[in-house]
């Protein structure tokens, strides 16, 4: 969380949404009332980032902009929610549960896996609270990706596949359909 | 209305009304941090928590809940001690215990709050949260630490000033209020922010560590930085100005004041005129009094009345005004004048003032602004319009430039053609004015003060008699002034008698020599290279222009140090006093006319202060009327002629320096310097971050 | 056990297409037109005969609700909206709907939103599920194109329109009014009640926000009968539950079941047992992070529906489930729960914001002993001036889990406590 302009940055001169981010935006503010524009910030936060990969100042002002909001908003809103980067990051971020479900699975070591990995090219982590997938804990959130029940050793696995510029299969890395019990669901076995 | 029960006393209170307010009329007093009356509501401190029944059981925020029927609330009871009590615990963790050196202290809400629900020793003992702080420019002083998040500045600068540049990000405990992006406040009302923090987060930088606040005098009086006519007081600590606060007047100015009014106060102490000067070749020498009147005495007794003119200044007392003319009538001269800028206004009272009165913009539901730009002409008053205009269903339009003025305004155009094709009905703004149950036009100086300004007042008379602005319950022909004497000298008549001068009328007689000797009274915003070889005498209270140009000089007092009568542009008569004595041996103005006066074989026939206030009365009887807003009579006035194409602009460039108190201030220097500075400073990161 | 043929449920697991044609073969959209044609009232009135209560973790009755919304139409819309914002510990169960079984919630919005006469609906989906957001979206295209959704939507004459929120990564929008407020496009700020969003909700307007499980269920209790739904479970606590059951069971997992079921037999049927078995299990957390936790002795004999678990001091909550055994560090395991609440607090009202941070730091101290006996006092009284003082829920959420440590394990932090100063005494 960043409150105040950080000043070890690279200055971005200039921010304009490329055509087709900007057709999403447009897209995005159109699902809001007129007038309700500024419904759509969190979104066109998010196109910025998904276009630039973190979040300038010179991209957030564009925003305001864009939204006819007074900048201060839009840098409250940026600083008020997690997932909006306002230092670049590395191509992959490694956003590691620790709150106490992952927690009680291991996402200590978790943790130190992917402290260890991270250079900031490749591999930036971030420690963040509850991911919403408590039953395949421990979960690492890698971009748009949850890796679920993760040990030290799939890991790696998935660290390394990244590396190498493949897409590992998101979801659980043991044997299990996404949040059954392993080894098969108790439920809904009669076809 | 519903009957309600506080601490099981029954009353009737007015509908729609909250708890927190019921509880104030009831006479009790209900601690509070982030609720104030005129910003919207918060309920994030959590301080004025009251028990309510019906209701959950737990205590509510007394400044957000409306009352309803039959509700008991108790004021009193352990919950509510208890409440307030962790409330005050979880405000004091954090906040830094030093009191000692804050210029809050001893009028702190926070230290007053907690000699009542306080505990005597902290049972926290983690590390204090440590904030940076952040640098809002040169009047707001910030010390984050101490902040409380009650965010009543985010709203002030949100609602009120209209500047949404403050903000609080982050979240949780590291939540920061904060512009984000450095940068001096926007805003001309910024000073205000500090009278709003409730501890000492934000407080006065020009002030820092001046004074405490128990050491000063305090002294209730009327600003003269613009024609508004705010309400202040003026503290001081033996001869010197402290600083200046609002006082709450809601016909007025609320309790906001502008940060010139605030903070120009500075240049009381710099340049000063504290003894008489007598020119001596082509030097100004020191000189006393005796010398410098007999100076003037050999020349003007040399002179016939039409050779000798007078020009009184933007800020001067109707006390010195009304000297001045009695003085110029004894010498026999016609050539006064009070309207320094040329504003082409002589008419009957109702034409020169701002008939609405400020409470009038309340009301209006339609505003047409005409040559004027009421946030650098006045601040607060632009406030009110930008209130008027949150309200809803108020079309705002100008003509004239159109700056930001914190509120949309619909831009007709930039001149008198403009204006002209207005009152002939051919703009569509014209519909909305003529739907309006109480239009409202602006006049600015901006479109008087030029050489159509006769022609331009007749238009704009004009359009009030087709909108029917002028009736018996609603006059909504507005002048707005910026100078705080125009009025007073309007309604004293300092204007060119039969055959007379005007300002413009004076200077050229300067350059042709058809004019021997310039009076001017504290008169600093003329040409003075345009008074040509003419013998200038100048009292006033600073170093200016006028001085400058004087061949004589005689020390006066400046508003803060002589008991004054001032008329703001509402025609509202309002009496300044006095906080601080003249420096050195600077005088009470009209006094020193009436010292002249004697000398000159004219004196004038008063010797006391009530005596000259006596005559006031008798030259205008609106002088009778202190603190009221006298209507003005509505006859013929302006005089249609050929307009110009000039665009209308306002006369104020520069909304820091506009006399010659701020221009000396270096406070006001520094506001101007540091837009310059933030920008450069932005560019200058730029540059290195490449 | 609940039988399968009483599952709502039945993509949980996602074994099955989410898509369109998949959802109508497992019962979505069948025959909407015909619930919508009951009408407004009778629809409320079988949610009510049903006992639904809301699913998000307040237990609100859900027809009542609805109910709550004006008469009719005057000059400002209304607005349904969905709270996808999954993010109380424990929970991710509503995950699962959105990914696997998006049409529930789909159908579920429209026949919602006919009832509380909204013509426009959101579901605030929290930031980090982009890809269920985006299945999400998918589905209500789906449902756009084939006529189910938007003008006229399922030929009921009611125009419905659905859009896709994404938040961005805050605890605190799961509130209802910092969800709005979020909407709105400002920061995740509880407002202050009232005004209620019945009321004055989003934009102002009358708004009703619902957990995207109590969405779900709707189409299926009113297709199969509010005395279907009723008879499953005990009174006041009907109906079928997703239950999370996450931590120290040897198979964690996500399941549908009846409400009331004792914790036990959730645990042992569905989850392979505590990790190394039932007696080696130390607490439960039954509800969510915000409930206080319960001791094996409690654990033992208590069934999983609100009135039981608030008769046991805690709460059903989102029913997420999370399993610690005798290796925990209970204390640890609280104080990142007081972490959490810290991290997620939004900072507006003075309780929370001063005193989520106290909370926790002395939760740190008390992993390690570092603290004084009486400071367990201390840190209780904390919590009480928290709880029931603020804007929103977060502050008492943020006491609970704490209060429940020292009522059950008082006797660890002392020990703790007291350990630390023998062997700095010894030292």
């Amino acid at each position: 969380m960043i409150t105040a302009d950080p000043m070890d940055v690279p200055y971005v001169e200039e921010f304009r949404f490329l055509p087709d981010y900007l057709e999403k935006v447009k897209a995005l503010i159109a699902n809001y009332p007129p007038g309700r524009q500024a419904s759509a910030v969190i979104g066109v936060l998010d196109l910025a980032q998904r276009q630039e990969g973190w979040l300038s100042r010179t991209a957030m002002d564009e925003v305001a902009r864009l939204l006819d909001m007074a900048p201060i908003r839009v840098y409250e809103i940026a600083t008020f929610y997690t997932m909006f980067q306002l230092k670049p990051k590395g191509k992959y971020l490694l956003q590691v549960c620790t709150t106490t479900p992952c927690w009680l699975r291991g996402s200590d070591a978790i943790m130190k896996a992917c402290e260890h990995a991270a250079d900031g090219e490749t591999f930036s982590v971030q420690e963040v609270e509850c991911l919403g997938a408590c039953v395949n804990a421990p979960v690492v959130q890698i971009n748009d990706d949850f890796y679920e029940d993760l040990d030290e050793a799939s890991l790696k696995k998935v660290l390394d596949a990244l590396k190498r510029g493949e897409t590992p299969k998101p979801g659980p890395q043991v044997d299990r359909q996404t949040s059954a019990p392993e080894g098969g669901p108790t439920t809904l076995r009669s076809e | 209305m519903p009957k309600i029960k506080i601490d099981g006393v029954e009353m009737e209170v007015p509908a729609g009304i909250t708890i927190l307010q019921a509880c104030e009329l009831a006479g009790l007093e209900i601690p509070r941090f982030c609720y104030h009356e005129r910003l919207s509501i918060a309920g994030n401190c959590r301080m004025c928590l009251v028990e309510v029944k019906p209701g959950p059981p737990k205590p509510q925020a007394s400044c957000a809940l409306p009352v309803a029927d039959k509700q008991e609330i108790f004021t009193t009871t352990p919950m509510v001690e208890k409440a307030r009590k962790g409330v005050m615990e979880f405000l004091l963790i954090n906040h830094p215990l030093d009191c000692p050196i804050c210029d809050q202290g001893g009028e702190c809400d926070l230290q007053d709050q907690a000699m009542g629900y306080g505990f005597d020793r902290s049972r926290y003992h983690e590390n204090k949260r440590a904030v940076p702080d952040k640098e809002l420019g040169p009047l707001v002083k910030t010390s984050m630490n101490r902040c409380i998040h009650c965010t009543r500045c985010i709203r002030f600068a949100t609602e009120v000033a209209g500047t949404e540049e403050l903000g609080a990000t982050g979240r949780g405990e590291s939540m920061e209020v904060t512009t984000y992006v450095e940068h001096a406040l926007s805003s001309e009302l910024s000073g205000n922010l500090v009278d709003l923090c409730p501890v000492g987060a934000l407080t006065s930088k020009p002030y820092a560590y001046e004074a405490r606040s128990w050491e000063l005098s305090k002294t209730e009086s009327v600003d003269v930085m613009d024609a508004l006519g705010s309400n202040i007081r003026i503290d001081t600590r033996g001869a010197q100005v402290m600083r200046v606060l609002p006082r709450l007047n809601d016909d007025i100015n609320e309790e906001w004041i502008s940060d010139k009014t605030r903070h120009a106060i500075d240049g009381l102490r710099y340049q000063r005129l504290d003894r008489p000067y007598v020119r001596k070749g082509g030097k100004l020498a020191e000189a006393t009094w005796d010398q410098a009147f007999t100076a003037i005495v050999d020349k003007l007794g040399k002179l016939e009345g039409g050779k000798i003119a007078a020009i009184a200044g933007n800020q001067c007392d109707a006390e010195s005004m009304v000297a001045l003319k009695d003085l110029m009538a004894g010498l026999g001269s016609p050539n006064i004048d009070c309207r320094q800028d040329g504003a082409k206004l002589d008419g009957p009272r109702g034409s020169y003032i701002f008939n609405a009165g400020v409470r009038g913009i309340d009301q209006a539901d339609a505003i047409l602004l005409i040559g004027t730009n009421p946030r650098w002409e006045s601040p607060v008053l632009n406030a009110r319009i930008r209130k008027r205009y949150l309200h809803g269903h108020c079309p705002i339009a100008g003509i004239g430039l159109v700056e930001d003025l914190t509120y949309p305004v619909e831009n007709l155009g930039t001149g008198p053609a403009t204006l002209r094709e207005l009152v002939a009905g051919n703009l569509s703004f014209f519909e909305k004015l003529k739907a309006a149950k109480n239009p409202l036009i602006i006049l600015g100086m901006g479109a008087l003060a030029r050489s159509d300004g006769a022609a331009v007042l007749a238009l704009a008379r004009e359009l009030a008699d087709k909108l029917g602005a002028v009736r018996e319950d609603w006059n909504g022909f507005a002048v707005l002034h910026t100078a705080a004497a125009r009025v007073g000298g309007l309604d004293l008549g300092l204007v060119p008698g039969e055959g007379g001068r005007d300002v413009e009328g004076i200077l050229a007689g300067c350059e042709k020599g058809e004019i021997g000797a310039v009076y001017l009274l504290a008169a600093d915003e003329i040409d003075t290279k345009r008074l040509g070889k003419a013998f200038v005498i100048y009292q006033g209270h600073h170093g200016d222009a006028g001085a400058h140009r004087a061949d004589v000089v005689l020390p006066g007092a400046a508003y803060t140090e002589k008991p004054g009568t001032y008329v703001n542009t509402e025609g509202r008569v309002q009496l300044a006093r006095r906080a601080a004595y003249p420096p050195g041996d600077a005088r009470e103005d009209w006094a020193i006319l009436r010292a002249l006066s004697e000398r000159l074989g004219k004196t004038l026939p008063y010797d006391t202060l009530d005596q000259v206030r006596d005559r006031l009365v008798r030259v205008s009887k609106s002088f009778a009327a202190i603190d009221q807003q006298q209507a003005g009579g509505w006859d013929t006035f302006g005089a249609p002629g050929p307009l110009s194409d000039a665009m209308f602009a306002s006369p104020i460039a520069n909304f820091y320096m506009t006399c010659a108190i701020s221009r000396s201030s270096r406070t006001m220097a520094e506001c101007i310097a540091s837009r310059e500075e933030f920008a450069q400073r932005y560019l200058a990161r730029a540059r290195r971050m490449g | 056990m609940l039988a399968d043929k009483d599952r709502i449920f039945t993509n949980l697991y996602g074994f099955h297409d989410w898509r369109l044609p998949a959802a109508r073969a497992r019962g979505s959209w069948d025959n909407t037109k015909a619930i919508l044609d009951r009408g407004v009232d009778a629809i409320i009135d079988e949610m009510k005969k049903s006992g639904l209560r809301g699913r998000g973790g307040a237990g609100f009755p859900t027809g009542l609700k609805w109910s709550f919304m004006p008469k009719e139409v005057k000059d400002r819309p209304h607005y349904l909206v969905v709270n996808a914002d999954e993010s109380e510990p424990g929970t991710c169960k509503d995950r699962d709907i959105m990914r696997h079984d998006p049409h529930l919630l789909v159908e579920g919005c429209l026949i919602a939103g006919f009832a509380m006469r909204a013509n426009a609906g959101y579901i605030y989906v929290r930031g980090e599920f982009y890809n269920e957001a985006q299945t999400l979206i998918a589905a209500i295209k789906e449902a756009y194109d084939a006529g189910l959704l938007g003008k006229n939507a399922c030929g009921s004459g009611w125009d419905f329109d659905l859009y896709v929120h994404r938040g961005a990564g805050a605890y605190i929008c799961g509130e209802e009014t910092a969800l709005l407020e979020s909407l709105e496009g400002k920061k995740g700020m509880p407002r202050l009640k009232p005004p209620f969003p019945a009321g004055s909700g989003l934009y102002g307007c009358p708004s009703t926000v619902n957990n995207v499980e109590s969405i779900a269920v709707a189409p299926a209790i009113l297709r199969r009968g509010a005395a279907w739904f009723a008879g499953i479970g005990r009174p006041n606590n009907t109906g079928t539950k997703l239950f999370c059951i996450s931590g120290h069971v040897n198979k964690p997992c996500n399941v549908e079941e009846e409400m009331g079921i004792p914790l036990r037999e959730l645990i042992d049927r569905h989850c392979g047992g505590v990790r190394g078995g039932w007696d080696n299990l130390l607490a439960v957390i039954p509800g969510g992070a915000s409930v206080p936790l319960l001791p094996k002795s409690i654990c033992d004999t208590v069934l999983m529906d609100f009135d039981s678990l608030r008769d046991q001091k805690s709460g059903l909550g989102t029913a997420a489930v999370i399993v610690m055994d005798k290796s925990t560090d209970v204390v640890k395991a609280i104080a990142r729960l007081s972490q959490f609440y810290k991290h997620e607090s939004c900072g507006q009202c003075t309780p929370c914001r001063e005193g989520t941070g106290w909370m926790w730091r002395v939760m740190e101290r008390m992993v390690v002993g570092n603290a004084r006996i009486d400071e367990i006092d201390a840190l209780e009284d904390v919590t009480k001036q928290v709880e029931g003082h603020t804007i929103c829920a977060l502050g008492d959420a943020a006491a609970w889990p704490i209060q429940g440590l020292i009522r059950h394990f008082r006797p660890e932090m002392e020990r703790r406590i007291r350990a630390r100063t023998e062997k700095l005494a010894a030292e």
